[in-house]
């Protein structure tokens, strides 16, 4: 198997954001500005690395019947770990996205590429899918973020360069996310064809 | 390696030793992490105390805990490190997602010196604005407001400007900081008894 290959599906393919749909609770709640959802991306691809090595090293040893129990135990140890480290280590980043940490656990990227790639592959097979399908969440979320907060806080990355008083608030907003979460889908798969 | 049958010895087994490891793994992930949060907090809250009292130099005095039956009977922990300019206090309400944590600083007036957040579960991007937006020289301003009279927000008949979408928020913040005044009032009167 080509392993720039799972990389480029990750991407673009089977982009999760915009093509597969997955997590969409943590994409629309978390992509308020550039830099949160960005974050959000990177944490979900730590913990999507972990998971889908680990899973694909003990898939042989885990019965078909509880599979599913098992690799919930294995994300919601991973997660808890990442929360610690974060909590411990990077204050800024817990103030920010603290809630939806430990969120993560039921994000459906992760048990659907236990479920559907590492529960199937090697362990260095889902390692680069792991890269893969967390770069394609990263990407799709910092899109949505920078689309958002351009438009809803008149910034990038916390540089402000338009005034408050042109700003659009829905866009910060809850419908502003499935606004613009729609319209990117749109624009991506155009592009795609 | 052929899949492990789903008998129910095997299941049992896999499933209780998977849980087993998981839970030591974070029980020593725990162990590595508890100081370095507890001193992350403990330098949240000495730089706090030196931003709410509007000083760089602050030494606490001394540190009182208050125990108040808030209006629905519940009682209520205060924490109040007195030092020279005044005291600064710690108050907890209940805001849109968790506990709200505030810190107010007031002088021996009773007057508002600054505010910080030091732990709160609100939305990011919209009631996590909280930490800047009653700041001096920003929209919602307290800061030299006196609380003798409760602060409202403007929607309930006050005289302070809510954070934009995220009235529930900025509700329960200025209770938290009626709240710590009314304790450090009632503080000051036993005092003098």
């Amino acid at each position: 198997m080509n392993y720039l290959n799972i990389i480029k599906n990750g991407i673009i393919k089977d982009n999760p954001t915009f093509v597969l749909m997955l997590g969409m609770c943590p994409t629309l709640a978390t992509t308020t500005s550039a830099l949160n959802g960005l974050s959000m991306g990177l944490a979900t691809m730590t913990v999507l690395l972990c998971t889908n090595v680990v899973i694909s090293c003990i898939k042989n040893i885990t019965p078909d019947k509880v599979r599913i129990p098992v690799f919930i135990v294995v994300i919601a140890a991973f997660v808890t770990l990442l929360q610690m480290a974060i909590k411990a280590y990077l204050p800024d980043i817990d103030k920010a996205l603290g809630l939806f940490i430990p969120l993560i656990v039921v994000n459906c990227i992760i048990l659907g590429r236990a479920e559907a790639f590492a529960a199937k592959n090697t362990p260095l097979a889902s390692l680069v899918d792991g890269i893969g399908i967390g770069l394609g969440f990263t990407l799709g979320l910092t899109l949505l973020g920078i689309v958002r907060e351009v438009l809803g806080s008149g910034a990038i990355f916390g540089w402000v360069f338009i005034p408050d008083n042109y700003n659009i608030l829905l866009f910060v907003l809850a419908p502003g996310a499935f606004i613009t979460l729609g319209y990117l889908i749109a624009i991506v798969n155009k592009l795609k064809k | 390696m052929k899949k492990l049958e789903s008998t129910l010895l095997n299941m049992v087994l896999v499933l209780t030793s998977v849980t087993v490891l998981m839970g030591f793994i974070l029980a020593y992930m725990n162990h590595l992490t508890i100081n370095p949060i507890a001193l992350q907090k403990e330098k949240t809250l000495n730089e706090g105390i030196k931003s709410v009292m509007a000083s760089s130099d602050i030494e606490v005095t001394s540190v009182d805990t208050l125990r108040l039956h808030c209006a629905k009977g519940k009682e209520q922990a205060f924490v109040i490190y007195h030092n020279k300019k005044g005291a600064a206090i710690e108050s907890t309400t209940l805001g849109f997602g968790g506990p709200l944590k505030v810190l107010v600083g007031f002088d021996v007036q009773g007057a508002i010196l600054g505010y910080t957040i030091l732990e709160h579960q609100e939305t990011p991007g919209l009631g996590a604005k909280a930490d800047q937006w009653f700041q001096e020289g920003q929209n919602g301003c307290i800061v030299g407001l006196n609380p003798s009279d409760s602060l409202y927000v403007k929607k309930d008949g006050g005289q302070v400007d809510a954070i934009t979408a995220s009235t529930i928020t900025s509700r329960a913040f200025l209770l938290a900081v009626n709240n710590a005044y009314q304790a450090y009032i009632s503080n000051r009167k036993e005092d003098k008894q």
